[in-house]
This record gives structure tokens, sequence and C-alpha cells, in this order.
């Protein structure tokens, strides 16, 4: 704390002040043209839409299912964000959805109670979390090959201990609190626990001295780490996080399906991947926020929801989404392109020292 | 204003070219003339519009209006290749070699000479290179791969390829930015050489000494436009600047005395195998000791191991007596030590992100309240250090990557000062910055020693150390050979410790 005390070093003898913007563009334009706010608007679209076509779709029941389905994709994809946007990704996290529903559901078997049964599901989460978070931070191996490598292992773990049997004895009154539905508006409980979550991660990335070393890590690691920002604990503590609620996807996932199996969740990765990168997160890392990203998880969500109901077969669902994503990830690519072309006079670094409108006091 | 007469044809002429990027203007008129057998510089500050004019020579940029002649001819280059093709080759203060192919695979790169059934000649591209290298009196093996070489010898490599290509127009683009002395000399030597083989030779540099050893003739840019054109001979390095600026820099290095107080970082014994050896010295409060030495002699590295970003393996830093743990940059920036590191764009900044942000970053858990941080708290704060740097930019949510590379360095500075450190290590002050940011830089540090800081300033300009140090530390091969008192160190001395081992050591 010696620093504080130093002397303020204040250079420029005859200081005159001068004001910057905060922002060089209206506020509007900041908050509206964004990726985040097309996907939500796109969101609003689909909703509007369905809810006029297809039947059955505008209903509270449909609502109640639709957001049973999306929760697990929705649990996972909250520290997916963070992890991608510090530019790793995290391929495992559906094994280990397997794993913790295997440990959950064995260790029920075994006669444990629920909760201590769901706790160890939960520190088997971290266990993995912190392997990947190891082998990448410690080791220093690129988190999608350490991920590809823990995804066959974590999986092959689950099917192991359980083999092709599966537990299905759960208590009736966990079982129906996975489904309980808030009063009679269709919202199941288990979505306060999902915005209580959102609402802490949207709050560490966006409103955290973490949180800004996250996003200056996804732009420049060596940028980040000259600056005091602690890289690879940062990481470090992103994967255990992320195995955390993938564990507890798990539990919710065995709840709510009464079953505990070994092939549970199988591929999840990609869905909960895609959503985030439909929610605006750049692949390469620095870029993004969590409301897009739900907003990006529950089109996804309302899409196949309503198309099913509209009879739709899964397999032409699964084509529309994976054009929604190409689609996505091909217009911010059309976008960056289209601002670099109007933003061409930033490009030449050397040549725009006297902007027009940049404080012309005392030019050089 | 008047051309110096030549009576023959000159080799390339530009003449009132302009570009402009939608509405701001990076060229309004440029005019150059190049003569076979020439060494020409091309001087102006940063956002003069040199590099604009260089890549609208190497195809890179389309001009929008104004004449362009190689040899007498006109021509419209519409990409690079063209121009290349046309004879003119332009080597970057970076050279661009791919990293794993061959010194020779690199100068044949896209067009290897092939034997029967179309199989690579090896060969023939050895020994040419061999040639080359021979003509350029250097010792490169072709055989080794690019990996690994120093600036000085890649850009050795780009030359050779030029040469290779019968380049008749050469340009180097702030060659020496990144050189030692004795690679300056080499690279001065082969120049001159290409000189008298008549090609014509333009050179971009920062560097007055340079420009006046090397050039015999000097073109001015400034804010766009071509200001003029003369002899070496026939002018001077303040007229020269005087030009530049539009107006008289009163003294390019003002070191203020200040007072020289208790020993702040005292760094002891410091090794890390391979890298630097017995490192040993003491910065003391209101000093600037300068740490001078060939690039790769291991500077540096140790900045950086001090601060905490590399490791190292045995030794001691002390700050204000209290140690400074190793390999944890938080913990020394919050016990008051900070580093502007060598490379801005890639160390200094995340280049992507905010003016705002990057001036916050490292105080952002200073800033935050409650644990909580937002963009208002971290604008209020950037307000007060990029008013007080001078940072032109319009808005705080300018991503840094746009600014110029005086403002980049002035934002990299706020953002250390606003951690209100008692020692600033900073490495290479003022590389790629134009004569009046400089000055400016060289004042803050010397108004910042004034105020009690301790500096330890690394650079490879002989001038700036000579003019800005107390002290000046030498190193060589990763060890400090001399330590010279302001008023023992001139070019001689410190350029004989970076170069020759030392009879003794001061260690």
């Amino acid at each position: 704390m010696a620093s504080l005390t130093a002397p303020a070093p204040a250079p420029a003898p005859e200081t005159k002040e001068r004001r910057y913007l905060d922002h060089g563009q209206p506020l509007w334009r900041r908050l509206l043209l964004t990726r985040e706010m097309a996907i939500i608007g796109l969101l609003v679209v689909v909703i509007i839409v369905a809810s006029a076509v297809v039947p059955r779709f505008g209903t509270t029941v449909t609502l109640g299912f639709l957001l049973l389905d999306v929760t697990p994709i929705l649990l996972i994809a909250l520290p997916m964000t963070l992890v991608i946007i510090t530019g790793e990704i995290d391929l495992s996290v559906a094994s280990m959805v397997g794993l913790s529903c295997v440990i959950f559901g064995v260790l029920h078997q075994a006669g444990l109670s629920i909760p201590t049964a769901a706790l160890v599901a939960l520190v088997v989460g971290a266990i993995g979390g912190t392997i990947n978070g190891l082998l990448v931070t410690a080791v220093g191996l690129p988190s999608l090959a350490v991920t590809i490598g823990t995804l066959a292992l974590y999986r092959g773990l689950a099917v192991g201990i359980l083999g092709t049997t599966a537990v299905t004895d759960f208590p009736r009154y966990w079982t129906q609190l996975a489904k309980d539905r808030i009063g009679n508006t269709g919202i199941p409980v288990v979505i306060i626990l999902v915005a209580i979550l959102a609402v802490i991660f949207a709050v560490v990335l966006h409103f955290t001295p973490f949180g800004r070393g996250i996003y200056a890590i996804g732009l420049s690691a060596e940028a980040a780490q000259f600056s005091g920002v602690r890289v690879k604990r940062t990481k470090l503590i992103l994967f255990i996080v992320i195995g955390i609620i993938s564990a507890l996807a798990g539990i919710y996932y065995t709840l709510r399906y009464g079953s505990s199996r070994g092939d549970n969740a199988t591929g999840m990765e990609l869905q909960v991947i895609a959503a985030v990168l439909l929610g605006g997160v750049s692949i390469f890392g620095g870029r993004g926020a969590i409301h897009g990203v739900i907003g990006g998880v529950l089109l996804i969500g309302v899409l196949a929801s309503a198309l099913r109901l509209a009879n739709v077969t899964s397999d032409v669902i699964n084509i529309i989404t994976g054009v929604l994503l190409v689609l996505s990830v091909v217009s911010s690519s059309v976008l960056a392109w289209v601002q670099s072309k109007r933003a061409r006079p930033e490009v030449p670094r050397r040549q725009t020292t006297s902007r027009p409108n940049a404080t012309a006091g005392n030019n050089q | 204003m008047s051309q110096p007469a030549d009576r023959r044809t000159p080799t390339l002429e530009l003449r009132d070219v302009s570009k402009a990027f939608g509405q701001v203007i990076a060229l309004r008129s440029g005019s150059l003339t190049l003569y076979p057998g020439s060494i020409h510089a091309l001087v102006g500050e940063n956002g003069a519009g040199k590099s604009t004019l260089v890549k609208i020579i190497a195809g890179l940029y389309h001009r929008d209006s104004g004449t362009f002649e190689l040899e007498g001819q006109p021509v419209d280059f519409k990409s690079t290749a063209e121009s290349k093709a046309a004879g003119i080759a332009v080597i970057y203060q970076e050279p661009t070699l791919f990293p794993d192919l061959s010194v020779t695979e690199n100068i044949f790169m896209g067009r290897q000479p092939v034997g029967r059934f179309g199989r690579v000649d090896r060969k023939a591209m050895r020994n040419e290179v061999r040639e080359l290298m021979a003509g350029l009196g250097v010792k490169i093996d072709p055989d080794r791969p690019a990996e690994g070489l120093s600036i000085a010898d890649q850009q050795i490599i780009e030359i050779a390829k030029a040469i290779s290509l019968d380049a008749k127009v050469l340009i180097m683009d702030e060659p020496t930015a990144a050189l030692s002395g004795v690679e300056v000399e080499r690279l001065f030597t082969v120049a001159r050489s290409l000189r008298d083989e008549d090609r014509a030779l333009l050179f971009i540099s920062h560097r007055f000494d340079e420009v006046f050893d090397l050039c015999d003739t000097i073109t001015v840019m400034r804010d766009g436009t071509y200001i003029s054109t003369d002899a070496a001979s026939d002018t001077s390095v303040p007229e020269i600047v005087r030009r530049m600026v539009g107006r008289d820099v009163d003294e390019l290095f003002p070191k203020q005395e200040a007072k020289i107080g208790d020993p702040l970082l005292v760094v002891e014994n410091l090794n890390m195998p391979g890298v630097f050896h017995d490192i040993d010295f003491t910065v003391r409060s209101g000093e600037i000791v300068g740490l001078a030495g060939l690039v790769g002699a291991g500077r540096s590295e140790v900045a950086r191991a001090i601060f905490g970003v590399d490791p190292y393996q045995t030794g001691k830093v002390t700050l204000e007596s209290k140690t400074v743990p190793p390999n944890n940059p938080s913990a020394a920036m919050s016990m008051g030590l900070a580093l502007v590191p060598e490379d801005r764009r890639k160390q200094g900044l995340v280049i992507d992100s905010t003016v705002g942000r990057n001036i916050t970053t490292a105080i952002r858990r200073l800033l935050a309240k409650f644990g909580l941080i937002t963009t208002g708290m971290e604008n209020e704060s950037a307000q007060v250090w990029a008013s007080r740097l001078e940072v032109k930019t319009r808005a705080l949510d300018a991503i840094a990557g746009t600014l110029s590379g005086g403002n980049q360095q002035k934002v990299v500075l706020g953002k250390w000062l606003a951690t209100k450190p008692r020692v600033l290590i900073i490495d290479e002050p003022t590389r790629g910055i134009d004569v009046g940011t400089k000055a400016e830089v060289h004042r803050m540090m010397s108004e910042l020693a004034g105020q009690g800081l301790g500096i330890l300033m690394i650079s490879s300009e002989l001038p700036e150390v000579l003019g800005m140090a107390d002290r000046v530390l030498v190193m060589r091969e990763g060890r400090i050979t001399a330590e010279l008192d302001r008023k023992d160190a001139d070019s001689e001395s410190v350029m004989f410790a970076a170069t020759h081992a030392a009879e003794e050591s001061y260690a």
C-alpha cells in the first residue's frame, strides 16, 4: 500500500484540462446496434411468429417444457461464455454432465441422501475442472486438445461405472422438484436457480475487476499478463467453475428425467457452444456478453420447440439450427468487414494523428 | 524547395500524390524523386504521411490523384505483386519471414528454380544464396531456419531477396529501429554497396544521426504534404527538425537536475542461465538509470524478470527494502513497480480494447467499489490520465489500436502512472515515436524523476541514454559490463562496453 502514499506524479506543467467524450457514439447505437441485441430481437420475432402460426405454441405448458429442456444448456452456457471469452474452450462439459449423473445415481443407490450425493457429484465436477484447468495452465496444453481428451475420459468413466444399466429409483420429492412450476405460470421452479446464476455470472463478467481481466486475457493474454492480470489463475478458476456447473447440470438432468445413465447428455457440449457463439461470443476470445448468450440459448430452444410442435422432424430442426449458427458467424465477419470498410481511415495507424475532431488545440 | 539538379532520369518519381480514407486525408500532396545511385531519406513526424506514400509505392494503396513514374514511364500498381515485378522492394521494420523455413527457402519463396521433372533445384538455390551473402559481405548459413535469426539478419535476408529479384528501388521503412549499433553499421555498409550498384534507396528513419550519416538527399514531409528536398550537405539537424515540426523544438532531451535520494530498487545477483548473469544494480529516488547495450544483450529480459513477467533462478529484488516476489507481476505492481514494456502493441496495450479500459487495466482492483467496477468509474479515472498526458483521441471508447504510435505510448504511460509507482521501468520509451512526442515523453520522465520516482530506462538510442540518464549501465551478452556516471558516459565508452568484453566487470 506504499504506492498510495507516493507523490502523485502529475506531468504536464501547464496542464490544460482536456475533456474526452466517454463514448464516440450515441447511447442508442451502442445499445441497439450490437450482435446481442440482434439475437434478442430475432428471438422476439420468432416467439411472436411462432405464437401466431404454430398451434399450441403460446401455452404455459409449452413454455414450461421449453424452459425445462434448455435449463442444462443455459446453465453450462454461462461459464462457457467466460471460458470462451478468455480464448479457451471446454469440450468435456457434456461428459462431465454424464459423469455427474452416474456418480449421483450410484451414490444414491448406495444409500447416501440426495443432498450428500449431489455434493459429492459437485466435488467430482470441481476435480474434473481442475484437471482440465491444470493441464491448460500449468502444463500449457491447448484447451481444445485437453478437453477432447477429457471428453472421452469422463464419458468413459461414466459408462464404465454404471455399464449399460441405469439408476431410476429417485425419491419422488426430488424428481418432482426438478419439474415443479411456479404457481400456474408454467415457469419451472428451477429457473429461479438459473436466473440467480445468470445474474451472478453477468455481474462477475461485466462489473468486476475479475471480469475485466477475462476480456483482457481474451484480447491479448500477453498484454494482460504485463498489466498484472493473473492469466493462469483466472483460467484455472474458470475451468473449475465450469466443471462444477456441469456437474450441477448433471444432477438436474438426472432428477428431471429420473434416470442416471452413463450416456446422459451425449453431444450436449456442441449445443452449448453453438448457443454461446450464436449469442455473439467470439470464438477467438475477448468479445461477448451474458445477455446475448441467454438470447442465443433461448433462440435455439424456441425454434426447436416451435418446429417440433409444427411437426417438423428433428433432423430438419438440426439443419435449421446449423444454418442459423453458420449465418450468425458469417454475419459477424461480414459486419466486421463492413465496419472496417467504413472505419478505413482508422486503419493506417500512423496517418491519423490529426483527426478532424481530435482536440486540435496544440497540434504538433 | 529546390530540387538538386540531376541530369539523369529519376528511377522513381511521384508528384502531388494524394490519398484519402473516407473523410480523413492521409496524404495531401506527396512528392518524391529517387535517383539511381543515391540514398534518399524521407523524414517526418508520425502521421506526416510517410507510410502512406510508401504503401502507394509498394502497391498496397492506390493513389487518388497525382502522377507516379518509374524510370520515366507512368505506372499504376494495383497490387504489391505488380510493384515487385516492376523492381520495387520494401523492407519493413520487422521482416515477415517464414520462421520454419530455411534462409534459402525464404529468399526463393514462391519462385523456386526447378530442375528436371519440376523438382525444386535446391543446389542452384543454395549456390545463389551463398553468392548473395558473399556479395553482401555477411555470414548467414543458407540452410538454417529463419526462426531465431536476429531482426538485423532477417532484414539482410529481405535485402538479399530484393537483390535476387534485381530490385531497382529499395525502400527501408525504419529498418534500424530494432537494431543495435554494430548491426546498423553492417546494414549501412550493405546499403552503400547497393547504392554503388546504381540502385535507388529510400531510407525512412526517426534517427537524424543515421540519416545524415547514410543519406545524400533528404525529403521532409509534414501533415501529409511535401515540404522540402535538400542535399544532406546543405542542411542541418535543427533545420530539418524545424521543417518537420513546423516550429522550433527547443531541446530534444531536457533532463532536469533532480535530487537523488535513497535507494528504491535494489537488484542483487539476479541470474537466469542462458539469459542473464550476476545482475546487480540500484535505482535511487530521483534517478534515471539508463540500461544500454545491443539488442539481444538481455536488457528487456532483466526488466521482465524484475517485474515478474518472466522467472529468474537465483537472486533478489527489493523495493524500498521489501522483497519483490519473483514471477508475480500483480504483486510487483501493488508494491509500486511499473513496467512500460518494449512492445507497445503486444505487451503494453490490449490493442483491441478501448483507451479508457487500457488506462485503467492496471488499477482496476483499486477502482472497484465493493468489488464492482463500471465503465463510468473507469472513464472518470481515464479522463484524468488521458488529459494529463494529452492523449489525442476524441472519445475514451476509441480502440487503442487506432491511435498513432506516440499516443499509444502515452496511453501506456498513463496506465502505469495511474498506479502511482515508486519505480518505473521503461523499455524503449520512444521507439517509433515522432520528434514532438519524443520530447514530451522525455520531459515527463524527467519530471517524474524530479518528483522522486526512480526510473530504469532501457534504450537502444544512444543520444537518449546519454541525454537522459544520471547513470548508465551497459549490458553485453547477459552481463552488466560497465557502470558509467553521467559525466563519464559518452558514445565511445558505452559502445565499447556494449561490444567488447569488459576488462573488469563492476559487480
